[in-house]
């Protein structure tokens, strides 16, 4: 939270997840029965190392950077979507499913948007379910989302399967038409050839500045990140909370749909089964890690891209599965670090992590 | 056999006690958690780190008995990391909770592929042989780990209302900041508590274990998660949390039988268990009142 860390201690937080992960991956890789530094020197010819590498990095970024909005912008209403998973899911679906019926030849600025749109609104539509239920119900949206995304599992596997979206006998759509496909970075930048890195990243390095930009310079996102720290007060001066809360919850999961430009109309050019799981937990980290600012929201989703790719360059010798434990250990740390510098500045009043529990006191 | 007889029959009774174990098992363990103030997640990382746990002792080992110690301890060495991250580092019982499932999915699969080289499943275990020759049911209903989850819940019950300890964690739950000016220390009774839930989350994991003789990738299945909603619909109430986990073991049985009993498509059954809980959760919210609201406390710290 801004207004309760200044920025240096941030940095400090963040240079000790960082300490902390780094410590564990040569612990784990040496428990393991591999050389540390055989291991690291791996990883970083994978990730930075080499041109298609960080282009790989990129790539593996771009989703995280959309989930990572926009688990921060429910976050800013003090609601936690753990439910990006599923509406990056849906969002997927209904990507892979807009860009193979659009017409032949419709030129990219109609067929991406529209592909696009479709995603959002998809991933609007799964996360309207628990934001009504937490409006309406005081549901906890933690294991409403929890729950959305089993169900977004079975309900795709049941529109591909059952729902006749699916090429016969595998999990897969059709391919996309060419104008829904959006251009690789390698058209502009020649070093990032052969990486999967796409426009989609420059649309997520823009959303990140755009979203973040609207929790102050608008007035419902301002409305939203007060109701975040204190619901009963904003209550209390007439704003909506409930309907605030609810918009939150709606247009988090349209962001998180929208990390299908990464993913469907980025790369593949198709939707198939699971293509982008994983990103919507890995968000939730980005969030923590960026709060609320738009370049430390880049750098987070750009630092666990490194972990995914990096995880891919050793797990030859090493499980990637690796890079998940050491994506935990980070929040873990950052947190921990948050508290203890909270508590060393002398201004332990304000609680440390994400904005207060305000809004969600009631349930649980 | 229609689909009807097997609904009824003994079988389908014995499926449904067995499948309530593992649920049952968080349910309690997310209990004493969330009545001592301490939000717990990590229910769902919980159950898997622990059913690993158990397998590798007890394939390494031959030995059941040494595998549901070690899954035991395995929930309890989670619950502390959850209470020490918590109560005493001031995390985000959220953050710190969505942090431990993220390190137990990855490092159940780490430990997986670096003890078995397999990335779905562990080798076969015996896991507990048990009354082989009684029927089903007598056979579920004596099974070690079932009476070992009824005295679990009918343990927690006692000890919340009838001893101090009980007393102390429900008014850390309620009202840390008073507990503490009496002199309750708050932080101590929430760490016990909340290791002593992971404790017995872990013996759920276990069961979930034993009961398929092998540990697989994933296995908890957002088991923990339902096992949270089942606490919310309970009220924060042992007992009626075991019953209503029952509930939702008997429609997973229930999915499970009308999957081979019928011809629509997989996923829809598939879907029952959390339409039912995101169901559950509103009827409950409507009529929140008196012993089913959440501990005033829950979520926060002594000033």
């Amino acid at each position: 939270m801004t207004s309760s860390l200044s920025r240096s201690s941030t940095r400090s937080a963040v240079l000790v997840g960082l300490s902390a992960s780094w410590v564990a991956f040569c612990v784990l890789v040496w428990l393991y029965g591999e050389s540390p530094r055989a291991m690291a020197s791996l990883l970083f010819e994978g990730t930075w190392g080499t041109s298609y590498g960080a282009g790989q990095v990129l790539f593996k970024a771009t989703p995280l950077l959309f989930t990572g909005v926009a688990v921060d912008f429910a976050l800013r209403s003090g609601l936690f979507n753990i439910g990006a998973e599923g509406q990056l899911a849906v969002g997927s679906l209904a990507a892979g499913v807009v860009g193979t019926q659009l017409p032949r030849g419709v030129p990219t600025l109609v067929a991406v948007p529209l592909a696009l749109a479709a995603a959002m609104a998809a991933g609007a539509l799964w996360a309207l379910v628990p934001a009504l239920l937490k409006g309406r119900f005081g549901a906890h949206e933690v294991i409403s989302t929890m729950m959305m995304n089993s169900l977004a599992d079975s309900a795709i596997g049941l529109a591909l399967g059952a729902g006749g979206l699916a090429l016969t006998g595998t999990v897969r759509t059709h391919d996309i038409v060419p104008g829904a496909r959006v251009p690789r970075l390698e058209a502009w930048f020649p070093a990032l050839k052969g990486s999967a890195a796409s426009f989609a990243l420059v649309v997520g390095v823009a959303s990140a500045f755009l979203v973040t930009a609207s929790y102050r310079r608008t007035r419902i996102g301002r409305e939203m990140g007060l109701v975040g720290q204190n619901a009963a007060a904003m209550a209390a001066e007439k704003v909506p909370v409930r309907a605030r809360l609810e918009q939150a919850l709606v247009f988090s999961g349209g962001l998180a749909g929208a990390a299908s430009l990464g993913t469907v109309l980025g790369y593949k050019g198709y939707f198939e089964e699971g293509l982008g799981a994983g990103a919507g937990f890995t968000g939730v980290a980005v969030a923590l890690l960026g709060r609320g600012r738009p370049l430390g929201l880049v750098l987070a989703a750009l630092l666990f891209g490194t972990l995914q790719q990096g995880g891919l360059a050793v797990n030859a010798f090493v499980p990637k599965e690796l890079m998940d434990i050491l994506t935990g250990v980070v929040v873990c740390a950052v947190a921990l670090a948050d508290g203890a510098l909270v508590a060393l500045v002398g201004r332990g009043a304000s609680p440390p992590g994400p904005p207060a529990s305000g809004a969600k006191a009631a349930s649980a | 056999m229609s689909a009807l007889e097997v609904i009824v029959s003994g079988t389908m009774l014995a499926q449904t006690v067995r499948m309530t174990i593992p649920y049952a098992c968080a349910a309690v363990g997310g209990v004493l958690c969330e009545r001592s103030g301490v939000i717990n997640i990590a229910l769902e990382g919980t159950l898997l780190a622990s059913a690993l746990a158990s397998v590798v002792v007890c394939f390494a080992t031959s030995n059941p008995f040494a595998g549901i110690a070690t899954g035991v301890t395995c929930g309890a060495a989670i619950g502390l990391v959850h209470a020490v991250l918590v109560v005493g580092g001031r995390v985000d019982a959220i953050v710190s909770g969505i942090a431990l499932n993220v390190m137990a999915a990855g490092g159940t699969r780490f430990l997986l592929r670096g003890l078995y080289g397999s990335s779905s499943n562990s080798p076969r275990v015996e896991g507990l042989s048990g009354l082989k020759r009684a029927g089903s049911l007598v056979r579920t209903l004596s099974d070690p780990f079932f009476v070992a989850t009824l005295g679990a819940v009918a343990m927690v019950a006692w000890m919340l209302h009838r001893t101090r300890f009980g007393l102390r964690l429900r008014a850390c739950g309620e009202d840390p900041s008073a507990a503490r000016a009496v002199g309750v220390d708050v932080a101590r009774v929430r760490v016990a508590a909340v290791t002593l839930g992971g404790a017995v989350t872990g013996l759920g994991g276990t069961a979930l274990a034993y009961d398929l003789h092998q540990f697989q990738a994933g296995m908890s299945g957002g088991r923990g998660f339902i096992a949270l909603a089942a606490v919310i619909v309970a009220g924060w109430r042992p007992w009626p949390a075991a019953f209503a986990c029952l509930a939702f073991a008997a429609l997973d049985a229930l999915q499970i039988v009308l999957q081979n009993q019928t011809n629509l498509p997989p996923q829809v059954l598939a879907m029952l268990p959390f339409v039912t809980t995101l169901g559950a959760l509103v009827l409950v919210s409507k009529r929140r009142a008196g012993a089913m609201r959440a501990p005033a406390g829950l979520g926060h710290h002594p000033h």
